[in-house]
Parts: structure tokens; sequence; C-alpha cells
């Protein structure tokens, strides 16, 4: 019983802790700019496609890795310069649909380029799967479970300990007041696109040997890894992280023990009640508007 | 003014008598098509359009049909049954075609029926569900094999190896759902008893709960997985990673080298039934099939430098059987091209001997499946 209560934990946590990569994403840019990055979730797609098409052309895979990860970045820099920047004084909400109609570009720039095929590349370390108390557990876990562990601190470390994090950070609270006392929010709106970007590619490198990759894997993970961010609380990091493990395992629990038929419905439901009672989220910030 | 209107009539009238003129001359077949080219489906509807251009430039090259050209008017329903039915309208309506071959999956193939049994067009759909044809549709055929057929073929192999305890884990896409409804209609009939019954979801990462659970249900002697596109290689991953050594079948959507690449050296020991088209290269030289499926192979790997999956046999095998209908009908009379239609037999195509009568409009029988196993990242056949 205990082993097979562990199989579903790893199953659970494993795909967790892609959804919170993608939910840590969307954190970062709605922090920077109250907008909800729908791209997203073509970042991480664009992760897994260019890491297989490099290393398909012979690229060597830590070289495949680096450019699948810096690309996307640039990516999220033409997508704040181009449609972000230009519609700054817009509202959130139209910024919001920009993002989608980016998705939908990247997402069939992709799908012309590359192919309507689903891919993958072998595990980084082996795919002989780990024997713990009876369940087992495949390496390539492991690397997903140590990268956003590392992305984790990173991002605390960057926000809580260096100016550039304080810079963002201040300008989410107030921009006028950040532009006030000489923060760059411009520069700031850039820095947080290019990070999430790179943070989604991340995710998608790390995520293809296992779950594969074609030009359409974004929508769903983008999908999860928004309610994750919404289940966290917006705007925490903390949040996104716990929100993406809970969502992650309650599929994989609700899978196993209740139906397979549900387990798509089981969350979602559960998110539901969530928020109900909590209506910012677990981590959310309690923030009373002025009149 | 009245002397630019002046010209746009003459221009207009000089156009009219050019297009009749050239209608007169050589007034293509037109082959009507709405296929899945783009959408979830796109890995059946993109080789399906590509060996329909493939086959109608050489049909043409080679003089055509009836000594009239063949022209392809084709609509991507963006794996969208909805927008088929828009499109079979407009193919019946405006392009006035002569003949629909296409309808990539069973829910566009569905949306078509009604209308063309209305305008009384002949209709052979590449989709794969029995619905299709049965009960028989006076003006629909189909190539491909029934998802019936496809549970009938693996059943007889597990009886074979004496399992009858099996564990059914279906998708839940339509393919992966009717697949499972026709399964556990014939699971009784044969003599197999389904101990376990799971899903999961086309677009699902992980199966190993669901993999879990059927490992710790007592009697299970085989896993029979209905389901296509990636899902199926997700679950030799998982099913790899649980240690699980329960034979390991998948149904006949997965048959593509695709499925073997992305499985990697977890589809090691998989089963599946599938057409001749995939072990082409390892058939008998005197199998009927040997021509045919080598034939194509070649032609669409020179093309387009792709491996050719059994979908895209489908387009061949349904452009092949109105061609050789119209050349039996000797006219693109609609009733006659139907008639035509239902009296093929023994057409040898990539899907197997086709031998349509009034009450079976698909044609195929169990001898058109085999049975492959993977070894060493390649095909077997299973005797």
């Amino acid at each position: 019983m205990l082993s097979q209560f562990l199989q579903f934990l790893f199953s659970g946590v494993t795909v967790g802790a892609t959804y919170a990569l993608a939910a840590l994403g969307f954190t970062l840019i709605y922090n920077a700019s109250n907008v909800i990055n729908f791209a997203q979730g073509e970042f991480i797609m664009l992760g897994g496609m260019l890491a297989f098409f490099f290393m398909q052309s012979g690229v060597p895979m830590p070289l495949a890795i680096l450019l699948a990860i810096a690309i996307p970045a640039l990516v999220g820099i033409a997508l704040e310069k181009l449609a972000i920047e230009p519609a700054r004084d817009a509202e959130v909400v139209t910024l919001i649909i920009i993002t989608i109609g980016a998705s939908l570009v990247i997402r069939g720039l992709i799908q012309i380029w590359l192919g309507k095929g689903t891919h993958s590349y072998p595990a980084f370390s082996g795919s002989e799967p780990i024997h713990i108390g009876g369940a087992t557990l495949l390496p390539q876990s492991l690397w997903v479970l140590g990268i956003t562990a590392l992305v984790v601190v990173a991002l605390w470390y960057f926000f809580s300990r260096t100016l550039a994090g304080k810079a963002i950070l201040a300008t989410s609270c107030n921009p006028l007041a950040a532009q006030l006392v000489g923060i760059n929010t411009q520069w700031v709106l850039l820095v947080s696109f290019a990070l999430s970007a790179a943070l989604g590619a991340i995710g998608g490198v790390l995520l293809a040997p296992i779950t594969l990759t074609s030009y359409d894997v974004g929508i769903m993970l983008g999908l999860k890894g928004f309610v994750a961010a919404v289940v966290g609380g917006l705007g925490s990091g903390l949040g996104a992280v716990v929100g993406g493990l809970l969502v992650g395992i309650i599929e994989a629990m609700a899978a196993g023990y209740i139906s397979s038929a549900y387990k798509d419905a089981i969350p979602f439901i559960l998110i539901l009640f969530i928020l109900f009672f909590m209506p910012r989220g677990i981590f959310g910030a309690q923030v009373t508007e002025r009149v | 003014m009245v002397k630019k209107s002046v010209l746009k009539i003459v221009t207009a009238a000089a156009l009219a008598v050019g297009t009749t003129l050239s209608a007169f001359a050589a007034d293509p077949i037109k082959i009507g098509s709405v296929l899945s080219v783009t959408g979830p489906a796109a890995f059946l509807g993109d080789p399906e359009l590509k060996t329909l251009q493939l086959y109608i430039e050489k049909i043409n090259k080679e003089g055509g049909v009836l000594g009239r050209q063949l022209q392809l008017v084709h609509y991507d329903d963006g794996s969208d049954a909805g927008k088929a039915n828009g499109f079979a309208k407009r193919l019946l309506d405006d392009d006035k075609v002569d003949i629909i071959v296409g309808g990539s999956t069973t829910g566009s193939t569905m949306s078509m029926v009604p209308l063309v049994e209305k305008a009384e067009v002949p209709f052979i759909s590449l989709a794969g569900a029995v619905v299709i044809v049965e009960p028989v549709k006076k003006w629909v055929f189909k190539t491909p094999h029934t998802d019936r057929m496809a549970s009938e073929k693996v059943f007889d192999d597990m009886k074979k190896r004496g399992l009858t305890k099996i564990a059914l884990f279906a998708e839940t896409s339509g393919f992966g759902m009717s697949g499972k409804k026709e399964t556990e209609a014939l699971a009784g009939k044969m003599g197999i008893t389904l101990v376990a019954t799971e899903t999961y979801g086309p677009k699902d990462t992980d199966m190993t709960p669901q993999l879990t659970k059927i490992k710790n249900t007592a009697g299970v002697q085989a896993i029979f997985v209905f389901g296509f596109g990636q899902g199926p290689a997700v679950v030799n991953k998982s099913y790899k990673q649980l240690g699980l050594t329960l034979p390991l079948y998948h149904a006949h959507g997965v048959a593509s080298e695709e499925f073997i690449k992305l499985s990697g050296p977890a589809a090691e020991g998989v089963r599946l039934p599938a057409a001749a088209l995939l072990v082409a290269d390892k058939l008998a030289a005197n199998d009927p099939q040997k021509p045919v499926t080598t034939a194509y192979r070649k032609a669409y790997n020179d093309r387009y430098k792709e491996d050719v999956s059994t979908f895209g046999g489908h387009a061949y095998d349904g452009l092949m059987i109105a061609v050789d209908a119209f050349k039996r009908a000797g006219s693109t009379d609609k009733a006659k091209v139907r008639d035509a239609i239902e009296a093929t037999k023994g057409y040898i195509g990539t899907g197997g001997k086709v031998n349509m009568s009034a009450t079976d409009h698909m044609g195929l029988d169990q001898t058109s499946f085999l049975v492959l196993e993977i070894k060493n990242g390649d095909w077997v056949l299973v005797k």
C-alpha cells in the first residue's frame, strides 16, 4: 500500500514541479506588469522543441540546451519590445489579449518551421528507473525537481538580495514611485519577460524526455501552470511552487485512488474550493482596494 | 464612365467564353476533400493530403482519368467536426465536386455524412470507426480498418498465448472511447475477461498512477492500450518505469515509425495489429500487397523525405478506389460511380484486399491485419 502511495506521490511531484516552473513564469511577469502572460506555455514548448531541433542537427547536448534557453529569452524580449511596449498605455486586459495573440503566432510559426510531429530526446542521465520503497522514479524526474529547487532559490536570492531584483519588486508595487526614485521601469519589464521566458524554456528542456514535446504542448502546460499560480496566490513565488506541486499531487492521487476518468476534474473542483475560501490563493497578499 | 463599363463587359464576356471553351476541351474531374491538416488530428490529415497531392499530380502527368485531368479541391477542418460540415457544404454546393475522398476523423466524417447522403455524391471516408459503414449508408464508403477489427485481431493473438484476463487502458479521445466501447462489447463474445478498465487523457504526461493500479489488480495477464498519437508512447515509458512485464498490446492507431522513435527502448516487445504497409520490406516476395506497398513507400519517401504512415495509405487506397470506379463507370455520373465503388472486387491496396458489396462498404477482412511486434527498434511480423 505504501509503495502504491509513494508511486502516486512521485508521479504527482514530477508533474507538479513542471506546473510550478510554468507558474513561476506567470508570477514574474505578473509582478512586473500585472499582466498575465498567456504566452508562457509557448516558452515551455519553445524550450523543448528547440532543444530537440538543435540536438537533431548535431549540436552537442549542453550547447543545444543553452541555445534552447537563450533563444526563448530573446523571443521574450522581442515579445515585450514589439507587442507589449507599443501598447503600454493600454489597459491590462488589452495586454493580456495581446499575449494570447502572441502565443498563437509563436505556436503557428513553430508548427510551420518544425512540423506537427511529436518529438523526444534521451534523458540526461539514462532512463533506468530508481527504486525507492517499492516505487520507481525516473532519473529525469530528479533533474526536474533539482533544477526547479535551484531556480526557486536563485529567484529568492535575486529578489531579496540584489538591487535589480528589488527594482523589479518596487516597480510591481508602484510603477510611478519606482520611476521617481530612478528605476528604469522599461528595463524592468524587459528583464522580467526575458527571465520568465528563460524559466519556461528550462522547464520545457527538462520535460521533453519524460513527456515528449510538440508544437502544441504549451497549451495544456500553460493552463495548468496558470491554475497553479492562481491557487498559490498570483504574485507569490512560494505560492507558485506550492500551487504547482499541489495540483500535480492531487491529479496523481485522484487518478490512482478514485478514478482516472475524473483525474482532470478533481483538481479543478478542489481549486474552486480553495478560491472560494481564500479568494487570493494560499499565499496571496491581502490587498485592499483604495476607493 | 461608359467606356469603362463597356470594357468590363467585354472582358467578362471574353473570360466567360474562354472558360466555357476550356471547359469543353478538358473539364477536370473534381475530387473534393476535407482533411484535418492542422490541429490535434494533424498526424492523420497531413500525410493524407500529401498523398492525395502526390498521386493526383502523378495521375495527371500520366494522362489523367477518362482523358480528363483530376483536380483536387481540399479544405482543412483544423480537426473540428463542425467545420468539416461547413466545408462539405461548400464542396457540394459551390465546388460541385464529383466525389469526396476525405474526412480524417470519425467525428468529421459523421458530420459530413448527412450532407453527402442528401446531395447523393459518392463519399470515401478515411476514418476508422465502425459507425461510418454500419448501418450501411448508400453513398458512404471507407478505407481504413475498423476499431472492432483491431480488437478482434489483438484478442486472437492473446488467446493464442493463453491470455484471457486483461486490463483495458483507453484514451479519452473519440478514437479511444469508440475503441473502448467496441472492445468491451467484443470481449465477452471472444471469451476475454476485462478485469480492469482505466482511461488517460490524450495530453497526459505521466500514466504511472493508472498503471500502478493495473499492476496491483489481481489476475491481470496482459494490458491492451487503445489510443493514438503521443499518449501510447507515454504509456510505454510509464510501463517501463514501473518495471511491468505483462504483455503489452496497442491498437492500430499507433502504427507509425514515430511511435517507435518516441517510445525509445520502452517500445521493446510491444505488439499491435497493423496493415502490411509498415512492414512492406519484410513481406514475402509473392505477397500480393508487396508491389503496391513498396511502390507507395518509395514514392512518398522520395517526395517528402519522411516515413510513410498507415494514414497516408488510407488516402492512397481511397483515391485509387475512386479512380478505378471512374474508369469502370466510364463517366463521372454519380450514381454509376457509386455502383462501381460498391462493386469493387479484389482491389489490392495498402490496407489489404478490398471486396466491397451492398452490405459491406469497407470490404476488408481479418486477413488484412497483421500482428507486429517491436524488436530492436524495428517491426517484426508475428506468425
